[in-house]
């Protein structure tokens, strides 16, 4: 019991990571009909500047866990105006390809600076050791991991919902002509939006920089899963976004668990899955139908 | 032939509809007809001729004046950028797993060139057959989706068909690559890149050519309504999923004879035929080349292959920073590519004159 707890645990904590891309995505897609393919090169530059400013610098986790988000996040935006916005009322294959383009920059820009090999990152002290949870124990900084995400991600939701800002952006998202007519500036909103998306993605990677090994390639392979992830969830559905991240790490860490002689099922379950939603719910589970084609 | 009228009026009647319904799009305020394609078909046919007649010639030429393993290369990336243009180009669907087909064929004819000693053609073949099996069921699920979640999706199923070939050391040689796939041919000697290009020129061809008929079958004709208007095409009684999926298999058998012919150029098969990269790559040698206009592909492949090629000969490592730094350039400020360039500019050039004349 303790055992499957704590593969669960595990699960969502891999989920954890999949749910703020995912949301990132979502959020962007949402506002500017862009699919964001550099969203993977953002959270490695947030891991990798983690680790810089903490090898270079002397800066803490804790300072890098506010700077890199803000940093990005600004870089985010100064890229919107800079080319993705000259790109959106195309087609949005465009965006996707620009920022494939990016991506492959961004990957070679900090492998020719940094080389390939992976780079330790170590846990801050205050977050070392193991929480007792009665049944199993269970490493802090996970526990961190878990619950910083699932405050952030409410705190979104909440900010979605309730707030005017939230108001508008979902206005925008579904309706953006309605919303015009309404006198509100929906084009101010478009920029703050990307720059929040890639913020989450570099906080994503601040946060995975303790856990995982950080080199230039380590946001190239997450990225498709979640595409998948999105796929599944529905890329529309904000919510979908973030169930389907945690459920998707959930079933890939219980696959690692009980079928560990068979490696090959926890990477590939994700794309089962996905066949799975398409042949049952095309959309996505929580997506709504597109428009007929 | 009705059906043919039917659809091209549907497609110039709605100009509206563009934007929204085909994969990739001229912006709306540019009404001009968006396939290159079209423009040459239009165009004399002395132009139409002598424009097949320098092509097969350059195609000949070329081991005299390029590196005999680069004009190879060239061949093969055609056959793969064609592929994805008749997808993204004729059809609406922009395949970013392409190497999926390509990768599955460079396999699978490494294999079946090693293990059962059969002449080249013979296993690219079976590779390409292989890959075309494979693009069904990846199809099939595929093309419920359209726009940029057919993207996704088979960016997805892609990736899973990599991890497949990694995990599968018994029979990849994961990280290792095949080695030694042999070029054998009824007892010729091919080891010279420069004999195996004439070798090979006539299957590139071949398949080129098919694809140049399936453009100009009317079952092109009808793929080309659903790119254009879905909807319409739907309500005159086209079963929709059926022809891009049977677009989709014929797209990856392409794909497979390119990766088959791959294989046996490079007498090695490498993780790196089955990476999300390369699928991005033929995608962007399709765009540099001129979206829909099936000869771009061959001109961009043409490009990046000898680009690479001059890269890494001297010594540039960064080989992604360049082929990025296209990606960026060609979409931000190119998006007609080399061949929609100069299809677009030969137009303007013919409306003037028949301005001036009129």
């Amino acid at each position: 019991m303790s055992g499957f707890l704590q593969n669960t645990f595990n699960g969502l904590v891999g989920g954890a990571f999949y749910a703020l891309l995912a949301l990132g995505l979502a959020v962007i897609f949402g506002m500017l009909r862009v699919v964001n393919f550099a969203h993977g090169a953002f959270y490695m530059l947030g891991a990798f500047g983690a680790y810089v400013l903490l090898a270079e610098a002397g800066v803490p986790f804790w300072a890098a866990l506010v700077i890199m988000p803000l940093a990005l996040g600004l870089l985010g935006m100064v890229l919107e105006r800079a080319v993705i916005h000259r790109l959106t009322r195309l087609d949005p294959l465009y965006n996707f390809l620009l920022t494939f383009g990016l991506t492959l920059i961004l990957q070679d820009l900090v492998k020719s600076r940094y080389g390939v090999q992976s780079s330790p990152y170590a846990t801050p002290d205050e977050l070392s050791g193991t929480v007792d949870f009665g049944l199993f124990d269970f490493p802090t900084y996970r526990v961190f991991i878990l619950a910083f995400t699932v405050l952030l991600c409410g705190a979104v939701w909440w900010v979605l919902g309730r707030t005017r800002i939230g108001m508008v952006v979902r206005a925008a998202t579904e309706r953006p002509e309605l919303t015009r007519a309404f006198g509100i500036d929906v084009g101010k909103w478009v920029t703050p939006v990307f720059g929040f998306g890639i913020a989450l993605a570099g906080l994503a990677g601040v946060l995975a920089a303790p856990m995982r090994a950080v080199n230039p390639l380590m946001g190239a392979d997450l990225i498709i899963v979640v595409f998948a992830v999105v796929v599944i969830g529905g890329l529309g559905s904000i919510f979908g976004s973030v169930a389907a991240g945690f459920g998707i790490g959930l079933i890939q860490a219980w696959g690692e668990a009980y079928l560990s002689d068979y490696p090959l099922v926890s990477q590939t379950v994700v794309f089962v899955v996905m066949a799975v939603v398409l042949l049952w719910r095309p959309a996505g589970l929580f997506g709504r139908e597109e428009a007929p084609a | 032939m009705t059906e043919r009228t039917e659809l091209r009026e549907g497609r110039e009647g709605m100009p509206g509809q563009h934007g929204m319904t085909s994969a990739v799009d001229t912006p709306v305020e540019k009404p001009a007809p968006r396939s290159g394609l079209l423009a040459v078909a239009r165009a004399p046919g002395w132009v139409r001729y002598a424009l097949l007649a320098a092509g097969l010639l350059v195609a000949l030429w070329l081991p005299n004046g390029l590196y005999p393993a680069v004009a190879v290369d060239i061949l093969c990336w055609a056959l793969f950028a064609v592929s994805v243009d008749l997808l993204l180009g004729f059809t609406g669907l922009m395949s970013f797993g392409h190497a999926a087909f390509w990768g599955t064929s460079a396999y699978l004819t490494g294999l079946v060139a090693i293990h059962a000693g059969l002449p080249f053609p013979a296993a690219v073949l079976a590779g390409a057959l292989g890959a075309a099996l494979l693009a069904l069921p990846i199809g099939y699920l595929a093309v419920k989706r359209t726009g940029i979640y057919f993207a996704m999706v088979t960016l997805a199923f892609a990736q899973m068909v990599y991890y497949v070939a990694n995990e599968w050391r018994s029979v990849t040689q994961g990280e290792n690559g095949l080695q030694g796939v042999p070029r054998a041919f009824f007892g010729a000697d091919l080891t010279d890149d420069y004999y195996f290009y004439y070798a090979i020129l006539p299957i590139v061809l071949l398949g080129l050519f098919a694809a140049w008929r399936i453009v100009h079958s009317p079952f092109g004709r009808v793929l080309v309504g659903i790119r254009d208007n879905p909807a319409r095409a739907r309500a005159l009684g086209y079963p929709v999923h059926r022809y891009k999926l049977t677009a989709f298999v014929l797209s990856g058998f392409l794909a497979g004879l390119g990766g088959g012919l791959f294989a046996v150029g490079h007498r090695f098969v490498s993780l790196d035929v089955l990476h999300w990269t390369t699928s991005g790559k033929a995608v962007i040698v399709v765009v540099l080349g001129g979206i829909g206009t099936l000869w771009g592909g061959v001109l961009g492949a043409a490009l990046v292959v000898r680009l690479e090629d001059w890269l890494s000969f001297s010594g540039f490592e960064a080989i992604g920073l360049v082929t990025g730094g296209i990606f960026v350039l060609v979409v931000l400020l190119f998006r007609r590519g080399v061949w929609g360039t100069v299809a677009h500019l030969a137009r303007r050039r013919a409306a003037m004159r028949r301005d001036r004349s009129g």
